[in-house]
């Protein structure tokens, strides 16, 4: 063999060698666990905090809201969806206020009228012409409409 | 009528489209049934997902977005999903000029063959034992090769983190036995979310009563997010 | 405010029908339009190396070396716009420590090192060893050491050795073709597969960018010739010349065949996204790709090296003739890259609009950062002519 090649055979095994070496020792502890991804990303993922805590925790200091609710046209809709994600005001409700969503606009997202909206699912009004010089909540209630 | 016979000895049983998927045998196996009749286009879902999962609110990122089609008389097509529907939808076509409209909310497929897991090149996303696709924000690089692969345009590079993001179908939620934030919000119960492996489970039911349809079908991405009444035109 | 944001709100206003909401960014910008070029490049430069080499074209022996060192320098430059492209620019030796095998670019690594090591580098120091050797007892200083690190050792040069240098130099030019091939029609197969996007996802794609990457090298040899000869004053071999020419005229032919073959049967099957992709070329891209791409990039080329097979003027007019078509045939390539990558995003996956796109100057997805990465290679190829002078080199047999 000329001398040329078994010098350059002898760095490739070096080269070849130092990269398994590399390879072993950079790759994350759980690759490859449940595939070809850091099993630990799950765990990672999953512990994310949740933001909406969902209507069953209110009734614990707003029961009469929850049952008024629960009797009207607007039992299916969260409360969180009015009134904005729960998370610290069900630990702080002094300090962490929840937001009241009172303007015509909010309202409107869903009862306007639109063609592309479903007549069975909802109800729409004219929202310009319907008593227009008022709140919508002046009128409806908006925990039992 | 021998032939016949060899002919389907070694034929194949093909999968439906629907069932595209190979499940696993156990454990849970997630996916989405939206109910286009019963979605009133508020925008809640969109909402709801951008506070619970951090999404900036800048209206260029979304793992959740509504769209308005609508078809014209003149036989012309109009999408519109202004801040991916977020603040509700204003009707700009006139009544008299429409031939048909309707809302249709859109959100990562979960695709059980899933074209942007296939192309990332490190890893970093993929699909979880449970069937929902996720990405491994401290592994990704950032190629955006996923981006282009996505059919449904529904990942997107988060502008701070400086990785890919999309959809977890509410992972953390899922795992503490919650629903994901858009389908607990949703305020007609138009999406719902579930196991497929449980033939008992609504959306089981969801896909067995009605004639549900995926998106794209032609690209074969074995889609888990299965639509009821979904007009053709939508793409 | 976040000056991301502004660009954003900008595109925003500026979206013709209907994208959807993440769409508004370009995800792949010039960098990403640099990559593709400059690997091609790389392709294109070694393959005509190769072409004297194992196709014996004794002609076109005053380029051999200019076209490997051509070659070395700008695939030394070809990873680095993808590196600055990424979000996580630090995490990028994930791509080699955990490579996902079903995606084509985690293969990209492995077939770059493969090409710069063992190919590039490979046939490079078999073909200098000798005078490695030989400069590094003639030389002083730092330039003795480099030289002497370089010979990794081996100061063998008695002629056995030398005819050994020849030997295996000539199997690796033979193992390069096909490696040239897959670097580069595996770059196609990047955007090629990508079903989603129908401006890609085509057969064609990877013969494409290959036959598009042996254009902008060869052309970009000839060029770099000219201009070698011109800055040192030597009189140019016309007959090498002629021949690069030569095989430039047919390789375009080849080339133009293949993209309009691509469009036409495009066009022909009209499928679905056929209106989108029509507009698209008559609108979006309607200076890019047929003026800039079609017209001044392949036609003009095209008719002058055809004109230039038929009747040859004056050596002064043709060599003027060969830079410029040259330089058209880079611009044209260039913008082919362009077309595709920026192209392929700028309609909707939805086919019933387009987002649009601008160049910003600064940053590192801007212009200037863009012309650097351009310009890099030609700074590196000035050193290696001067480190490694081919006219310097004692004769070889090839
Ligand atoms: C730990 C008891 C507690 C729980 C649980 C709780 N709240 Fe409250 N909430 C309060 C108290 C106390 C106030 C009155 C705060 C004040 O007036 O300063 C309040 C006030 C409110 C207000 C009015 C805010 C304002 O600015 O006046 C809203 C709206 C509200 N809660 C909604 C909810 C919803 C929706 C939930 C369920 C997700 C919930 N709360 C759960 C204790 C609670
Ligand atoms: C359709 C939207 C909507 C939903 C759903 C909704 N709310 Fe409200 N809520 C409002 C509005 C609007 C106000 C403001 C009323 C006002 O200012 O008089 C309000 C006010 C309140 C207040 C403050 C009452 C006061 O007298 O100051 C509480 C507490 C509250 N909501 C709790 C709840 C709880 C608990 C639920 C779920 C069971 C719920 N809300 C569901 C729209 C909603
Ligand atoms: C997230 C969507 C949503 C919002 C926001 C909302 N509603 Fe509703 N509303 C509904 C749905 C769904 C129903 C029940 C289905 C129906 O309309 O028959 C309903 C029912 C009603 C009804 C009874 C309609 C009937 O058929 O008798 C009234 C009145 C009403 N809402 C008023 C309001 C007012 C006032 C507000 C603003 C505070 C409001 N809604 C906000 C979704 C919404
Ligand atoms: C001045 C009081 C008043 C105000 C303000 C008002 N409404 Fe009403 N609304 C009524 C009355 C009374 C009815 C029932 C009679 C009717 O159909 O007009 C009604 C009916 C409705 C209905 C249909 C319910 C049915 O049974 O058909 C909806 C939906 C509705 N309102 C929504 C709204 C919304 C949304 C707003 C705010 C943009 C609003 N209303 C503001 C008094 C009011």
């Amino acid at each position: 063999m000329p001398s040329q090649l078994k010098r350059l055979l002898v760095l490739g095994v070096i080269i070849i060698s130092l990269f398994l070496l590399l390879k072993h020792l950079a790759t994350p502890v759980s690759f490859g666990q449940y595939g070809h991804y850091r099993g630990n990303s799950l765990n990672e993922i999953a512990a994310l905090p949740v933001k909406y805590v969902g209507s069953k925790t209110c009734v614990k200091c707003h029961d009469s809201i929850v049952a008024l609710k629960l009797e009207g046209l607007h039992s299916d809709i969260q409360c969180e969806n009015c009134h904005g994600p729960a998370y610290l005001h069900i630990k702080t409700p002094k300090k962490d206020k929840l937001f009241r969503p009172d303007s015509r606009e909010f309202c409107a997202k869903c009862h306007s009228f639109n063609k592309a909206r479903p007549e069975k699912a909802v109800t729409q009004q004219d929202i310009k012409n319907h008593h227009p010089e008022k709140k919508c909540i002046t009128c409806h209630n908006p925990h039992q409409p | 009528m021998a032939g016949t016979l060899a002919v389907s000895a070694v034929l194949p049983s093909f999968n439906a489209v629907l069932f595209a998927a190979t499940k696993p045998k156990k454990g849970p196996w997630y996916g989405i049934a939206i109910d286009i009749e019963k979605c009133i286009g508020c925008g809640s879902c969109a909402k709801t997902c951008k506070i619970e999962n951090d999404v900036p609110p800048e209206p260029f990122f979304f793992r959740s977005w509504v769209e308005q089609y609508t078809i014209k008389k003149d036989g012309s097509i109009n999408v519109v999903s202004p801040n991916g529907g977020i603040d509700g939808f204003t009707q700009k076509i006139p009544d008299n000029e429409i031939e048909k409209t309707f809302f249709v909310p859109k959100m990562c497929n979960h695709c059980s063959k899933s074209p942007c897991v296939q192309v990332c090149p490190v890893g970093a996303t993929f699909e979880s034992p449970e069937g929902v696709v996720l990405v491994d924000e401290k592994y990704c690089i950032g190629c955006r090769y996923c981006i282009q692969a996505c059919p449904y345009g529904c990942r997107y590079m988060h502008p701070t983190k400086k990785v890919v993001d999309k959809c977890t179908l509410c992972y953390h939620r899922l795992k503490k036995g919650l629903n994901p934030a858009c389908m607990d919000n949703c305020p007609t119960k138009a999406r719902i979310s579930g196991d497929l492996n449980d033939p008992d489970s609504e959306i089981s039911e969801f896909i067995r009563k009605k004639n549900v349809y995926v998106l794209k079908p032609h690209l074969n991405t074995g889609s888990k997010l299965y639509y009821n009444a979904l007009n053709q035109e939508v793409r | 405010m976040n000056p991301q944001y502004d660009q954003l709100y900008q595109a925003l206003t500026k979206v013709v029908g209907y994208i959807y909401p993440n769409e508004i960014e370009l995800n792949w910008s010039i960098l990403i339009v640099l990559y593709p070029y400059i690997t091609g490049l790389v392709a294109g430069a070694f393959i005509l190396a190769s072409l004297e080499r194992v196709f014996n074209v004794n002609a076109l022996k005053p380029t051999y070396v200019i076209a490997l060192l051509t070659s070395f320098a700008f695939l030394l430059v070809a990873t680095m716009p993808l590196i600055f492209h990424l979000g996580q620019p630090f995490r990028a030796w994930e791509i080699m420590i955990t490579p996902h095998l079903t995606s084509a670019m985690a293969i990209f690594g492995f077939v770059y090192i493969w090409y710069l090591m063992v190919v590039l580098v490979l046939e490079i120091w078999f073909d200098y060893r000798r005078d490695l050797v030989i400069w590094s007892n003639e030389s002083k200083g730092v330039k003795k050491w480099l030289y002497k690190i370089l010979t990794l050792g081996v100061y063998d040069i008695s002629p056995e050795a030398v005819k050994w240098d020849e030997k295996l130099g000539y199997i690796v030019t033979v193992i390069g073709i096909p490696s040239a091939f897959l670097l580069h029609g595996y770059v196609g197969f990047i955007f090629g597969s990508i079903k989603a996007n129908p401006w890609w996802s085509t057969v064609m794609m990877p013969i494409i960018f290959l036959f598009s990457a042996m254009v902008s090298g060869i052309a970009l040899v000839m060029v770099i010739y000219i201009v070698i000869n011109y800055i040192r004053k030597q009189k140019i071999d016309m007959l090498c010349l002629d021949t690069i020419a030569k095989y430039l005229f047919y390789i375009i032919i080849i080339d133009f065949t293949m993209e309009s073959l691509d469009q036409i049967h495009r066009f022909y099957e009209a499928g679905e996204s056929f209106e989108i992709i029509s507009l698209l070329m008559s609108g979006k891209l309607f200076f890019t790709l047929l003026i800039m791409q079609i017209f001044i990039g392949m036609l003009i080329p095209l008719l002058a090296l055809g004109f230039l097979q038929f009747y040859k003027p004056n050596e002064k007019l043709r060599r003027m003739i060969y830079l410029v078509t040259g330089i058209l045939v880079l611009i044209g390539i260039f913008f082919m890259r362009w077309n595709v990558v920026i192209g392929g995003q700028l309609f909707s996956k939805s086919f019933l609009g387009f987002t649009s796109f601008k160049l910003s100057l600064i940053g590192t997805e801007g212009f200037l950062m863009a012309s650097i990465w351009l310009v890099v290679p030609f700074l590196i190829l000035a050193a290696l002519l001067w480190l490694f002078p081919p006219w310097k080199k004692s004769p070889s047999e090839h």
